[in-house]
């Protein structure tokens, strides 16, 4: 078994141990909401899976890392930018993708890049945020966001 | 026949890639194996704790208030008030957009216009469930040092748009129009 099964199972454990300790009705509660949404994401789980496992076997880990490695300098980097800003990949599906990548030779500074945009910028969300926020605002935050997590994956890269 | 596809339309890609790996392995088709080999890897991986990181995720939902948390953050300032906003995005759950009716209504409890940007940004990238997942995927040392890079970035953030706004009568509509 991984350490991350380990782990997450011995947390899970304990936690469930003290909170159904305290309160049965809202352990059971607990469960059903976490449940729930774990049955939620597992199809979009299992189709990203496949995808991946499809990617690994066809893109070899040399293209990987000469496009997306650490030798790939600012291009490596302005790509992960500019496709993590621009798809909308939820959040949990997206990791499953960027752990393939660094294992097929891609940097954690790139990685980190790609995931940050992902999360923190939205260009096909844009519009949505108009309506809350208006033009300018939305358009700030967005450019900011950017800087920020341009700066946050070299930031990673340089710490790992 | 039409309303079954429909209903099962989700399924489709699932039951395609099925139905090739066992074509593959009944013909010997190489890339086929190893592709499955692939995803059952993969799918080891993800089924050994993603489950049981959503039931902890369930029962931080069930245990921590969070409508008592909301309901003090247009009244606390200063850092308890920006502990408080981050506190309350780690708790949520959902893509980015799912914060814009959230912001909307920070807004009209009176949270200020940092504590605002300091929420959307904690939002889009210190949820709870998300670090779970990222800490499975990437290991602790990647989202410790994510983490611990981003949040003076985000407060920053907050501090610069609210510079940038303060006399501009910035409001956030409810998203209607």
């Amino acid at each position: 078994m991984s350490n991350n099964a380990i782990i997450y199972i011995s947390v899970c454990v304990v936690l469930s141990a003290v909170s159904f300790f305290l309160d049965k009705g809202k352990t059971i509660a607990g469960f059903k909401k976490g449940w729930n949404m774990f049955k939620n994401v597992l199809l979009p789980f299992l189709n990203i899976l496949i995808l991946v496992s499809l990617l690994i076997y066809l893109i070899p880990p040399s293209v990987i890392t000469k496009y997306l490695g650490a030798g790939s300098g600012v291009a490596g980097f302005s790509t992960a930018a500019l496709v993590g800003s621009i798809t909308l990949i939820p959040g949990f599906i997206s990791y499953p993708i960027a752990a393939g990548l660094i294992k097929q030779g891609a940097s954690y500074a790139v990685v980190a890049t790609f995931m940050t945009t992902l999360m923190m910028v939205g260009v096909v969300t844009l519009p949505l945020e108009i309506r809350y926020f208006g033009k300018t605002v939305a358009i700030t935050r967005n450019v900011l966001n950017f800087v920020a997590a341009v700066i946050i994956g070299l930031m990673v890269g340089i710490i790992l | 026949m039409k309303s079954f596809l429909k209903k099962h339309k989700k399924y489709v890609w699932l039951a395609a890639y099925a139905a090739l790996t066992l074509l593959s392995f009944a013909l010997g088709f190489n890339p086929g194996k190893v592709v499955f080999t692939n995803f059952t890897q993969s799918f080891v991986e993800m089924i050994t704790f993603v489950p049981f990181l959503f039931i902890i995720v369930g029962l931080f939902d069930v245990w921590v208030p969070k409508e008592r948390i909301q309901r003090h953050i247009g009244q606390e300032s200063g850092v308890k008030g920006i502990v408080l906003v981050i506190l309350l995005a780690m708790l949520q759950a959902g893509p980015l957009y799912g914060a814009f009716p959230v912001a909307y209504m920070l807004h009209k409890k009176g949270a200020s216009i940092r504590n605002i940007f300091i929420y959307l940004g904690a939002f889009s990238s210190l949820k709870i469930p998300m670090l779970g997942i990222e800490i499975g995927y990437l290991g602790i040392e990647f989202s410790l040092a994510r983490t611990l890079v981003s949040l003076p970035l985000f407060i920053g953030i907050g501090y610069l748009m609210e510079w940038y706004l303060k006399d501009r009568h910035f409001q956030i509509s409810d998203g209607s129009q």
